[in-house]
Formats: structure tokens, sequence, C-alpha cells
């Protein structure tokens, strides 16, 4: 099948298009505004303004916000409960923790009210004996007084059904039934692992999602059918794979991630092309930077999250780490005379003081701002025409300057002094604290004021380069198009190493193994590989912390060869001295939960598609005044997407493109790649 | 000593906090038990060369241990100034309880940072081990009468001269222990922490110099006492009382008082603990050091955004009579500390209630109990299943306490239930909200839990309480009302009994299919109940909180109206 791929990413101002012919190879990138409140009307204008015919459209990819948004704001479906009889308050009473450590205070409601969870009698044990069967009857009088309460989606939360899922299976089917629609999750089905305030939570949120999600992929589904789409429609999951859109309708929890995963699959791949395999990438926002690794081009995947206080959902994704240091993050001098950024924040409305809407108290995008950073006669994103560079030199003297006795300048500085070493503690924490040497990764920008900060990044982590993608705009929806589909297992298994019975782990790595390539089989997109890859969950007995354990597992013809209890503790004692130093001499090992990927390998296309075509050396469009450290200098500034490749500019200087500002410090060089990525490097070994 | 500028400080103050949190991820990924791995008992940080004070701690450790662990630095110091032997290289350890606070499950692990040949700091880790021998598994001896009886004592030893370490050390704690394997991991885990500080610390100094470090070592001190002083001349001067009670000492039934009186003079603040109960018979004593790191996680409840510094306490004056139940002198019991700690918190808490009544939450649930059930299984293998329960946190000046939170000593989560029922013989009948716990108020308590659990096993078990708030209820604020008791009963047949010292027991002989319930205490209410909105009250009749009577009784029958 060759033809068309688009990508859409969805953010909160833009819908972002990203469009590749397979036939040709060539790429185009769309930018349209994300229409309100239903975004569907947005997406097909973005795609039909990027191509002609739709027709001719083989694929759609989308990572989506829709889930995280509804998770947020609480604005998923009324939700009802069937429970475990003693077992109704779990979701609400969590695994006993509080919002924060110091202080007491805060609140917690889970997505379910009390009133919407019911109780049913029947009980399974944690070996899967089934001590009091279901009762039926009692699961479809529960079903009706949900429906009389108004609930439009159920969850069905048993305890142990990880271990036997007959008694929850059971009461499914007699579920649905009855129950008017499709919205009907099991935890088995959902999370088949033990832990049941983690299966619960996530099983809850799943139904709590699925009415609002499925809708607004039926209504993108149904617009792009009548545009005359007749190609694949798939939706990115927090995993970083791809997944069809009934899956996405069954499994919308599986979205809770969509659209940052997205972005990162897009750094990976970008920061492969461009030779690098390690790579930090760094989102920076209004409230917040996002950082994530990929290490040898393989992200870190986590195995949950939590969206907020007590919403904890379960399910692989690409770990993503969050410090609250974005441009509207609020700079405050506390009683005791130390400067602190965040983790207030103006966020983009009303915004930093110098977008003139109602915030006085200066961010870190104002510093910015009074420092000659950001162009104040053309912000990026094209919402104001202005910035108030006076307003936000005052709010910085006022609440920075005055108390610390700096004039503005120091201050702004100081500011952003801070701020660095914010984002670069985050770098620090997801690099250096977990055994990374940062000196081998390059660190890549996005989001708006990511590249203003690149430079210091390099000098306070020791990062050897950064890289800024040509588009750092629309990563997210070139993401969707290189993503692999891919589907993620796990199961219980809760058993000793010694005395495995390793005919029935096999039996079930076949299942997953089965359930994912028929999955892939359905799908119609190209795939240039297939592969399974099996993980245990292991430890010693006694221990409640599991390691990872990568398990080499032979399939051929389809039939999966389970490993050997040799194999299987050869592979532990591997990961666990690598892990810990040392092992355990006379430990028991135990294997907690399989955890299987399913993966099909999607075609990839050469990113110098993108790449520049001009060719006349490139030549600064203006200067302008810059402060660094103690002085203003005269900075060139250059339109960045008209640099040729091969061009070298050398800080200071700014390169301004529409939605991002790259800032070259002195001391750096800033080089355009073969594919038209901004390469910044300290002086003298640079660009050479 | 040089003068650091501001915005060093900043980033300096953040760097090293970051060393200490590393320190603390460290130890939770490597440590061998869960009550470390996942409930995260442990701490670590860095402190004051001559003094021991705290100058850094990790935010992910213990709240308890912020203010503790520089006794236990205190006590090295003083051990190594009077042998005058101290070297590079060193490591100390031990768990005495009266040296070092807190319980013997604690282990201390004491190292001194040189650079270039001088003493610049010390890095310290603290991590409850699952087991340090005495007469019960996991150490919460309910009876015991003196430190003997709860596990093995180890004063301040060296654990490594000069960077070799003694395995005649090691090789006593593993005999010691019934968990050899764990108290293993677990060291190696501490260990592996304070190399790791060792060599962040050697980065930063090369990086930044071992002066300007040292200056901001010394500015972090001089603006967590003002910060500290700030807030405290924004509290009118007067002069505050709170008492309440301790069930008993597990031994004698005599309930026991811990007082306290609160004086604020300008930005000075005096916390007066006289009036308080005698040193008792039983383990609910706690030693002086403990009481001074109590006084401390108090005050950042109430302030949460002073840093862990000992700069803190510079302008807190702290008095405790000798002799006192607050400064137990050796060989008395400490094992259940838990539990006075967290009486004097919340008298602490209705003493700054009367004077910044906006500042302060009502009393949460106050009792940690921990509970064990235990047993052999048929292959007569051994089986300990031991957890601490949640309760309600105190109602709030912005809204209604947290149903089902941790104890404010602790950050510690609870097991997952199909966790323990896959480990343990046992089956949780019930887990779920206690209703008619919380207690009334504008913001009422958090709800409390109930816990019921059935024995599988069919030779038994065994179940051991230690409990508190049997007798004295969690108080509100501010007109606030108290919470529900805590209750403890077990079943025997058809039976439900209630330990005679109502919070504490030993040897509860349970018969396969028989259960123990623990129906925990919910929070204290803030401010008076007639101000709580009606429609909140029948809110809380629908969602079965609150029942219709006890609505009736606690508000009125306006919430009848209110339409919901």
């Amino acid at each position: 099948m060759s033809g068309k791929m688009i990508g859409v990413d969805v953010g909160g101002t833009f819908t972002d298009i990203f469009v590749l012919d397979e036939s040709d190879g060539s790429a185009r990138v769309g930018k349209v505004p994300t229409s309100r409140p239903d975004q569907s009307s947005g997406f097909l204008q973005g795609i039909t303004e990027a191509v002609a015919d739709i027709g001719g459209v083989g694929v759609v990819v989308h990572g989506t916000t829709a889930g995280t948004n509804a998770l947020l704001e609480r604005k998923g479906a009324r939700t009802g409960v069937i429970c475990t009889e003693g077992l109704r308050d779990v979701l609400e009473m969590r695994r006993r923790d509080r919002p924060r450590t110091w202080g007491l205070r805060g609140n917690f409601e889970p997505v379910v009210d009390r009133r919407d969870r019911l109780e049913v009698p029947e009980r399974t044990l944690a070996d899967g004996t089934i001590r009091t069967p279901v009762d039926l009857d009692a699961v479809r009088a529960a079903a009706r007084q949900l429906q009389d309460r108004g609930c439009v989606a159920v969850a069905v939360l048993f305890a142990n059904a990880y271990a036997n899922p007959a008694n929850e299976a059971a009461a499914v089917a007699a579920l649905r039934e009855i129950w008017p629609n499709e919205h009907v999750s099991a935890s088995s089905e959902i999370l088949p692992e033990i832990r049941e305030y983690e299966r619960f939570s996530t099983t809850a949120l799943n139904a709590y999602l699925q009415p609002e999600v499925s809708g607004y992929l039926g209504r993108l589904g149904d617009a792009l059918d009548k545009a005359g789409f007749g190609g694949e429609f798939m939706i990115v999951q927090s995993n970083g794979g791809v997944m069809d859109v009934d899956t996405a309708c069954r499994f919308p929890i599986r979205t809770a991630l969509s659209g940052p995963a997205a972005g990162v699959i897009a750094a990976g791949y970008i920061a492969r092309s461009a030779g690098f395999d390690n790579v930090i990438t760094g989102d920076m926002g209004g409230t917040s930077f996002d950082v994530s690794l990929i290490a040898e081009g393989r992200s870190m995947l986590a195995p949950q999250t939590s969206i907020d206080f007590g919403m904890v959902v379960r399910t692989p994704m690409i770990e993503i780490t969050t410090i609250g240091a974005g441009g509207g993050s609020i700079a405050w001098v506390d009683r005791g005379g130390l400067l602190n950024i965040g983790p207030e924040s103006a966020g983009s409305d009303p915004g930093p003081v110098a977008y003139g809407l109602g915030n006085d108290r200066p961010t870190v995008t104002d510093a910015n701002v009074v420092l000659g950073r950001i162009d104040p006669e053309n912000p990026i994103g094209g919402k104001l025409s202005r910035l108030d560079v006076e307003a936000a030199a005052r709010a910085i003297d006022a609440h920075v300057g005055q108390p610390l006795g700096l004039d503005t300048l120091a201050a702004a500085e100081a500011i952003l002094r801070v701020a660095n070493s914010r984002m670069a503690g985050a770098l620090r924490l997801v690099s250096i604290e977990r055994g990374f040497d940062p000196k081998k990764f390059a660190f890549m920008p996005f989001g708006g004021g990511g590249a203003l900060h690149a430079g210091a990044m390099l000098a306070e982590v020791g990062i050897a380069r950064a890289i800024v993608p040509r588009y750092p705009g629309v990563t997210s929806a070139l993401g969707c198009v290189i993503a692999d589909m891919r589907q993620d297992f796990v199961q219980t298994i809760n058993a000793m190493l010694d005395g495995l019975d390793t005919g029935a782990l096999g039996a079930v790595m076949q299942d997953h193994h089965d359930r994912g390539m028929a999955m892939l089989e359905a799908a119609g997109t190209r795939f240039e590989a297939r592969e399974a890859r099996f993980e245990l969950d292991m430890a010693y007995v006694g221990q409640t912390h599991t390691v990872p354990v990568p398990i080499p597992v032979a399939v051929a013809e389809g039939k999966v060869h389970p490993p050997t209890q040799d194999e299987i503790g050869a592979a532990f004692d591997a990961v666990y001295r690598d892990t810990f130093g040392r092992l355990l001499p006379g430990g028991v090992r135990r294997i907690l939960n399989l955890r299987s990927a399913v993966t099909g390998l999607r075609p990839k296309f050469d990113l110098a598609t993108l790449a520049p075509t001009a060719t006349d050396p490139a030549r600064p469009k203006s200067t302008r005044k810059v402060h660094f450290g103690t002085g203003w200098q005269d900075t060139a500034i250059f339109d960045r997407l008209s640099l040729p490749v091969g061009t070298l500019i050398s800080g200071p200087a700014i390169l301004e493109q529409p939605d991002t500002t790259v800032l070259i410090e002195p001391g750096l060089v800033g080089r355009v790649d073969h594919l038209g990525n901004v390469i910044l490097e300290t002086g003298p070994e640079a660009g050479r | 000593m040089s003068e650091i500028d501001p915005i060093t400080l900043s980033v300096l103050a953040g760097r090293m906090e970051q060393i200490a949190d590393e320190m603390d991820a460290t130890l939770f990924r490597a440590a061998f038990n869960p009550i470390i791995a996942e409930a995260h008992d442990a701490s670590h940080g860095l402190y004051h060369a001559e003094t021991g004070d705290t100058l850094v701690q990790g935010k992910s450790g213990l709240p308890i241990f912020v203010g503790v662990m520089s006794f236990a630095v205190k006590a090295v110091i003083e051990k190594t100034t009077k042998d005058g032997d101290l070297a590079d290289g060193d490591i100390f350890i031990f768990n005495d309880a009266h040296i070092g606070g807190t319980h013997l499950s604690d282990m201390r692990l004491v190292r001194p940072y040189f650079r270039e040949g001088k003493l610049f700091c010390w890095l310290a880790s603290v991590g409850h081990w699952h087991d340090v021998g005495g007469a019960v598994p996991g150490n919460y001896n309910p009876a015991a009468t003196e430190v003997f009886q709860e596990a093995f004592v180890l004063p301040p030893v060296r654990l490594a001269r000069a960077g070799v370490v003694n395995q005649d050390i090691i090789d006593i704690l593993l005999r010691n222990t019934r968990l050899p394997q764990s108290a293993q991991g677990d060291l190696n885990g501490q260990l592996g922490a304070l190399d790791l500080g060792a060599r962040r610390m050697d980065e930063l100094l090369d990086e930044y110099g071992a002066d300007t470090v040292q200056a901001a070592l010394v500015a972090l001190g001089t603006r967590a006492e003002l910060l500290m002083r700030s807030e405290l001349a924004a509290i009118p001067d007067g002069r505050w009382e709170a008492e309440d009670f301790l069930d008993n000492d597990g031994i004698a039934d005599t309930p026991l008082p811990i007082k306290v009186a609160l004086s604020v003079t300008g930005d000075r603040m005096h916390l007066d603990f006289t009036g308080s109960a005698p040193k008792c018979a039983g383990p609910v004593n706690i030693a002086l050091p403990t009481t001074i790191a109590t006084v401390y996680v108090a005050i950042k409840h109430i302030f949460p955004l002073l840093p862990a510094n000992a700069g803190v306490m510079r302008p807190i004056d702290v008095t405790v009579p000798q002799g006192s139940i607050l400064s137990a002198e050796f060989p008395a019991p400490t094992g259940g500390y838990t539990e006075t700690i967290l009486r004097m918190i919340d008298v602490v808490f209705c003493a700054f209630a009367q004077a910044v009544p906006d500042r302060v939450v009502a009393n949460a649930y106050g009792t940690i109990n921990a509970l064990s059930i235990a047993g052999r299984r048929s292959n007569g293998k051994p089986w300990v299943m031991f957890s601490f329960y949640g309760g309600g946190h105190g109602g709030s000046p912005e809204g209604d306490g947290l149903n089902h939170g941790n104890a404010p000593i602790s950050t510690a989560t609870i097991p997952p239930l199909e966790i323990l029922e896959a480990a343990y013989p046992v089956m949780f009948r019930q887990w779920a909200l206690r209703r008619d716990s919380a207690g009334a108020g504008r913001h009422r308590g958090g709800l409390g839990a109930v816990y019921e659990i059935e024995v599988l096993e069919e030779n038994g078990a065994e179940g051991f309480l230690f409990g508190e708030r049997g007798r004295f209820a969690p108080k509100g604020v501010a007109g606030g009302q108290e919470g529900a008791l805590n209750v403890f009963s077990y079943q025997q047949d058809t039976e439900w009994p209630h330990p005679p010292l109502v919070s504490k027991m030993r040897g509860i002989r349970l018969k396969q299919g028989e259960a123990v319930r623990l129906e925990t205490p919910g929070g204290g209410g803030y401010g008076p109940p007639s101000e709580r909105d009606p429609a909140a009250v029948a809110l809380d009749v629908a969602r079965d909180y609150l029942s219709a009577a006890e609505a009736d009784r606690l508000y009125g029958s306006t919430w009848r109206e209110a339409t919901r």
C-alpha cells in the first residue's frame, strides 16, 4: 500500500498537520487554529487544506489530548462501579497517601461518587479459588440502579480478578446483555495485574473516559468518512505506539499521555537521523518543563503515573518527568531572602506581565523579554501584537530587584539563572541519577521557549550539544506518522522460579502474542517487521520491589517457545547484579508479572525531504541588543528557515521562526545540519 | 569565610537538596525490605561539621527524621571528639534510640565527609530495618518494659575504619535479626547512598569551591532562622495551653497526659511540656532527641515552607522536665514512640489553634495502629503480616479533612490488600470508609476506615495490636468537634470482645474463619458545626458518610431542607 500518511496533533491553540507522501517521500506541514468545543472541524479543515484529495490518504494518525483534558478537567462521563462486597471504597481510600507531605491540607474526590459504587456478593481468593460465586441477579439489579441514577458507563471491579477472572467475566457478560451501550469496563480486561487500587483506578478512569473519547473519535471518523477518506484511522497511545481506533474506543485510558508521547517519539527519530542515539527532550510550556530521556534510540517507559492526586493510571507510558518551571512560572523572593521560581504560574492566561493581560508578578518569560532575548514586536504564537517590556521590567524590579538589592537587569539575569538551574536539575534527575552520563546525550528543546534555554543546559549539565529540530512546533504531528503500532499486555503470574510451570507461562505468552499479532493483522497498514518482546517483573521473596527482566524468547512460525527455568534465572541474575551490584546468595527468586509487547514496525521516511533548499549564504535580517551576563551585546537576528545547510553562526545570535526563538549564546556556535536541524555546541570544537 | 550572593545561594540550595533527594532515591531503589522500599521509612542529609546540625535533608524521606537525624550525627561527633581518632573513610552505625531518637528499628549510618584532609560536613542515612531481634517479630512489642525486650541495642560503633569495612560488625548484626538477608540488603543500600552522597559532594565542591559551598551552608541556616522569626513575629504575643492523653502504656491501664504550654514573645517561641506524664513502664516513652524532632515536625506542618535546616530551631526554646515520658532515659522502652509523638503534634496544633486559628488544621486520627497477625502454615513455615492502618485527617480552614490518610509523621502508603492476601493466609472481608467517624465542624474531619481481616489458615493465628485513641478521640479546633474513637475487636466464635487495654493487646488467639476488626478514628472538625453548609451535610448523608440520626444530632435538622 502506498499513499499519503497524515499525522494530526490537536493542541490547545493550534492543530498541527504533518503530511508524508509515501510514493515519493515528500513531506509537508500545516497548521490551523484548533476548533472548539468540537475539535473535529478544525481537524478536518487542517487535513483538507494540506491535501487536495483525501481519497488518496492511506493512514491518518492522531495524537490526542482529549483523554488527558477530560481527566484533568474532570469532564468524563457519569460512571458507576460494581464491586466486591466490602470493598466499595477502595477507589476513594487510595493507598492511604496525601496530596502534600507538609501541611496536612487538601482533599480528594474520586471520579465515581460513593452513591454510584455498588457492592455485589462475590469473592475470589488470592490463589484464584472462588470462595463466593458472583450473584448475577445482584449484578443486574445494580446495573439497573446505576442506570436509574444516570450512569452512562460502568466498571466492574472484583478483588483478585487478576488471579481468576471467572467471577468478573460472568458479571460482565450479564452486564453487557443489559447495559444500553458499549461502555462496560472490567478490571481483568483492562489490567490483569495484582494491586487492586491501581487496577481499579485504571479501570474506573477507563470507563470514565470511554463515552467522551469514543464519542470524539467517532465524530472524527464520521467526518473523515464523509470527506471521502477510505484508509486507516489510528491513535497514538501513551506508550508511544499507535493502535487502531476501535481499540482506542475500548481502552481510552491508553491515550492518557498520547500527545506528549508522540512528541518524544519524533524527537528520538529526529535525533537518530541527525546521528545521535542518546537524547534528552525538554518541552517548555507555560507552566512546566517536561523532560524525557531516550537511550540508544529507546524511550524509557514508566509503568504508571498519577494524572492528579489519587488518579492513578497504570498502563505502560513514555516516562516524562515534569517540574514546575515554564515560561509562566512566577519568580518571588521568600521572607528568608531566597529567590524562588514557581511552582505558582501565570500560565498562558493571564500569562507573563509582558502580555498585559492582568498579571503583575514577574515570570521567566518576562526576564527573557527584558533581556532582549524575545522580540517584543513579534511575539511567537501570533495571539498578541506586541509585548510590554516596561511593565515586565517594573514587575521584576518590584518583586525581585528591590528585595535582593539588584538592578533590573541583574534581577532578570538572576531569574534566568535560578530557572536554568531548576531545569538543569530535571535533566540531571533523568540522566545522572539514573546512571546515564549526560556528556553522551544531546538535548532537544521543543515547545515555544525551550530553545532560549538550551545553551544554559549545555553549561550547567555538561551536555555536549543541543539539537533544535527544523520544525519544533510540529514535532508531535511528525511523531504520529513515524510511531510504530504497538500492543502491550500484562498478566500477574505470582510464582516461584523454582518449580515454575513454564508450559503455563508459555501459554500466556502465546495468548499475548496471538492477540497482538491479530491486532496487527487487522490493521490496514504496512509493516516492515513484526516483533514480540517479553519481560518478567521479578524479585527475591520478601522484596516487593521488582526489577523488569527482559526474557529472550524464540518465536518460530507463530509459535512461542517458552524459556526454561535456567534461562529465566540467568536473565534475572544478570539484571539484578546490574541494578544492585550483587546477588543475594540463597535468595528465593519469584516472578510477579509477565509483560508482553507486540510491535509492528512502520516504515520510516527520510527527514532529508524536509531539509532546507536555500543556497544563498546566511545574512542577518537585523540586529538588536541582547543582555548577556553583565552587558548588552549587538546580536545578529537571522530568519531560521532560510538558512542553508552547512551554515555556521557564532553567538551571540538569535534565529527566529514563526513558532520558536533559538538563542545562540556567546561562546556557542550554531550549525545547520544536512536535515535542517540547528546543532548548538560550544565554540572551539564545534562544526569543523 | 566569603560572602555569598543570593543567586548562587539559590542555585546551591537546589543542588544540595537534590543530592539529599538522590541519596533517598538510591536507598529506596536498593533497599530489600518494603518498609523502606515502598513506605519510604528512611532519610538522608548533610550535617554541620562541628555541631551536627541539619543543613540539608532529602524531601522524600519520612517527616519525623527531618529533625531527628542531627542527634545521630551529634552522638558520633561526641564519640569521635572524645576518642580523637576520626579518619576519612570512617563509617559509624547504631540504632540506640536513647542517643539517636525514634526507635531501635531505625538503623543509622553516619559518615564524615572530608575535603582536602579537613572535615567538611557529615553525611547520614537512616532506614527502618524489618527486624532487629527482640521478643516480637517486627519489634512492636506492646509489653516491653525495657529496650532489651524490643531489640538488640547497638551504640555508635565503627562499621568502617578509614575506608575498610569491619565484617565483624556485620556478622554480629546479621546474627541478631530474624531476617538477615533483608538486613544485609538494606545495609548495602544505605552504604550505597552514603557513597553516592560523597561523590556528589566532590563534584559540587569541584565546581563551586569549598569556600562558596561553606558560605552557602552558613547562609541557609541564617535564612531558615529568618523565615522562622518572621512567621513567629506575625503571631500575637501570648501563652496558650493544650492537653491530651494517651490511653495507657500497654502495661497499666492509666491515662498518660501530654501537655504543652506555648508562649510567643516577639519573634521567639517557647514550648513547655511540663505537666506531661512521668516516664512509664511500657514502650510509649520517647527519648529527648525524638521530642525535639517532633517539635520540628509539628512546626513544619503549620508553616510548610520552612526548610529542613536547624536554623529553624534557633528562635525556639523547648522545655522538657527530667524523668518525663518525653525524655525517657536508657533502658526505658521506646518501641511505640509513634503514638507519643503523634499526641505531641496534636497538642501543639491545639495550642497554635488558639493563637492563630487560620493557620492550623484539626487533629488527625492520631494512631499508627500497628497490627500484626502471625502463625504457622500447615507445612510448618512461620508467617507474619505486619502493617500500619490509616484514618481521617483533620478539617482545615480551607476544607474538609482527607478521608483515609497517612499519619502526619509519615508519608508511608498502605500495601494493597491483594498483595497481603497473596502473601499471607488472610482475607479482607471489609476495607472501607467508616461511617459517622468524622469530627463535626464547619469543615468536618476526614473519615476513618474499617478493616475486617479473616484468618484462612487452618492452624489459626495470633494477633498483636499496638494502637491508641481508644479512650481519647482526635480533637477539633476553632470550635470543631472530636472524631470517633479507635475501636478494635476480635472474633471468638460468635462473640466480638474488645481488648482490656482498648488499643493494645498481644497474643489474641484466632481460629480459622475468625477475624479481627479495626475501626480507625476520623479527623477532628474545624470550626463550629453550626457553620457547616446544610447542603454539605445533606451530601454527607446521601453518600452515607454520615447517618441521618447523627446528622440531626451534630448539625440540627436544617440539612433536611437542603437539596443536593
